[in-house]
């Protein structure tokens, strides 16, 4: 399904990715994981063609999205879940939910998607009509997910889901996503919280400073030595 | 009682013609954290549009105003704005000082530096009276069309999808995009906009005073940039907020200056703008976009 091959990004003269190559099939739950700094906001950047890619591409079912804008990038069936949530707290939680379905023409799919959105999260139902800058931290979380949704995404990209919540709320934002896999869609999940990622995941791609140094599934990772070095960056590459 | 009445209904208009000026620049300040100084030279394009088509019909008038405005407006954003877009403030603002100026001597080359004059109806240069009020025809008109454009313009960008979009572009443009918004089309729509109010101001201008230079974009430009700063730039609430305080501090201050001081009337105002600003920086409302997001 998401094909990226040799992806290279760079911000000046520093590479913040090098030359990564992963694959997510479809159905499949795969995580990226990694310290601060590895690279993986910017992998995801250049993906949606925010940033623009030094060398290599990127393909959704084998056609070259790279060098698209953002906009024609969601068009083709890629959504982000972005960092931080990024949330339009002056809108309502129900603008939110339709600026994430501006690709598609409003009518009664919309709807049930709507419906499918607010079962799936019934705080928003409750929030419906208010400011979603009013919202709860992990109540942003879900509809910045539930956002992500509405353009009825082939692959959709989370970034950093569980970044600043309370435990409890984290557990909450992980099941969702499992939720969300058992249904069919295709996830590329980018965490720092390695440990519940690589167990959720049908894959995980370990990077850092730039690089993939270690992929595979929870029972081959596990095989690899110095794991904690990997997933944390304790040792710092020389 | 009745000159305080009259002295409402003035700052009422002065204020409708600020607010008006400010929504334009606050409006593309907010999508494109531009400010736009050449909207200024939309107004005189438009005062101009009057002064060409003076003989038709007052409606004729009004439709090709805004059609010529809007198309500059358009035209300006794509050739001069669209190849700047994302870089930084101080860019993009000597990019719009310099559209401003282009525009200017453009019109110098076109119409000269003559002054110009324009009546349009006669209607603009009447008055009527109400008890010992006396109110001019064309103070109701620029109360009315202000208060019936911000109408429209609310109604757009809260209850049509289109208008939703143009709100989230102006709190996070690159969010909007990821969302699947196209960039240029919700810019376009505020440079379009922006004309439609451009070009009313600029023929409510010459119904105002009669004559059009090709400076007299400035003077609009400068109490618009003001209004949506004291308002809290970016948001649309703010400028005509601030636009209606402007209006009303003028008028209060016309009325408390002694005579002999009454032509320093904008000195003072800018003092007590500088004032106000040095208590309240962020403006009267503080416009969401430019919280700093965590």
């Amino acid at each position: 399904m998401l094909d990226v091959r040799d992806l290279t990004v760079q911000y000046g003269r520093i590479s913040a990715v090098r030359q990564i190559s992963f694959v997510v099939g479809t159905g499949e739950l795969v995580a990226i994981v990694g310290p601060n700094g590895a690279g993986k906001t910017s992998t995801l950047a250049a993906i949606m063609g925010t940033v623009p890619t030094a060398a290599g591409e990127v393909r959704l079912d084998d056609l070259v999205i790279t060098g698209s804008a953002p906009e024609a990038i969601v068009r083709r069936g890629v959504a982000l879940v972005p960092e931080g949530r990024r949330i339009f707290g002056s809108l309502t939680v129900a603008e939110n939910l339709a600026m994430g379905a501006s690709v598609r023409r409003p009518g009664r799919s919309v709807q049930e998607d709507l419906e499918r959105a607010m079962d799936r999260f019934p705080a928003l139902r409750r929030c419906y009509r208010e400011a979603a800058g009013r919202l709860s931290g992990g109540e942003q979380q879900m509809l910045a997910i539930a956002r992500g949704l509405m353009s009825r995404p082939r692959v959709l990209l989370l970034d950093e889901p569980s970044l600043g919540l309370a435990p409890l709320l984290v557990e909450e934002v992980f099941e969702s996503i499992v939720a969300l896999r058992q249904d069919g869609v295709t996830i590329l999940l980018v965490e720092q919280n390695a440990h519940r990622a690589v167990e959720l995941s049908d894959r995980t791609y370990v990077l850092r400073t730039g690089q993939v140094v270690a992929s595979g599934t929870a029972d081959e990772l596990a095989g690899t030595a110095d794991l904690a070095a990997l997933y944390l960056g304790v040792h710092e590459a020389r | 009682m009745t000159s305080f009445l009259q002295n409402v209904i003035d700052a009422l208009t002065a204020g409708s013609y600020y607010a008006l000026f400010a929504l334009g620049i606050a409006l593309i300040f907010g999508i494109m954290r531009l400010v736009n100084f050449a909207q200024g030279e939309l107004i005189m394009a438009g005062a101009y549009t009057v002064y060409l088509t003076q003989d038709w019909p007052w409606a004729l008038i009004v439709v090709a105003t805004v059609v010529v405005v809007v198309a500059l407006a358009l035209l300006m954003e794509r050739v001069a704005f669209r190849p700047v877009r994302g870089r930084s403030a101080a860019t993009l603002l000597i990019t719009s000082f310099a559209v401003s100026f282009f525009l200017q001597n453009l019109a110098r080359m076109v119409f000269t530096t003559l002054p110009k004059s324009a009546d349009i109806t006669p209607l603009f240069r009447r008055s009527f009276v109400i008890g010992d009020l006396t109110i001019s025809w064309l103070s109701v008109i620029a109360v009315c069309t202000t208060a019936l454009l911000m109408v429209s313009l609310a109604l757009f960008l809260n209850r049509t999808r289109l208008g939703v979009q143009m709100r989230a572009a102006a709190e996070d443009f690159g969010m909007a995009r990821l969302c699947g918004v196209p960039a240029n089309r919700v810019i376009a729509i505020a440079f379009a906009i922006s004309g439609v109010l451009a070009g009313i101001a600029g023929l409510l201008l010459v119904g105002q005073t009669g004559s059009l230079s090709v400076t007299m974009g400035l003077t609009p430009v400068l109490f618009g940039f003001t209004a949506a700063v004291i308002g809290g730039l970016g948001s649309l609430t703010g400028a005509v907020l601030g636009g209606y305080l402007l209006g009303a501090a003028t008028v209060f201050l016309q009325n408390i200056l002694p005579f002999e001081l009454g032509g320093y009337r904008d000195a003072f105002l800018f003092a007590a703008v500088f004032a106000f600003m040095a208590l309240r920086p962020g403006g009267l409302l503080r416009a969401v976009g430019l919280e700093e997001r965590v």
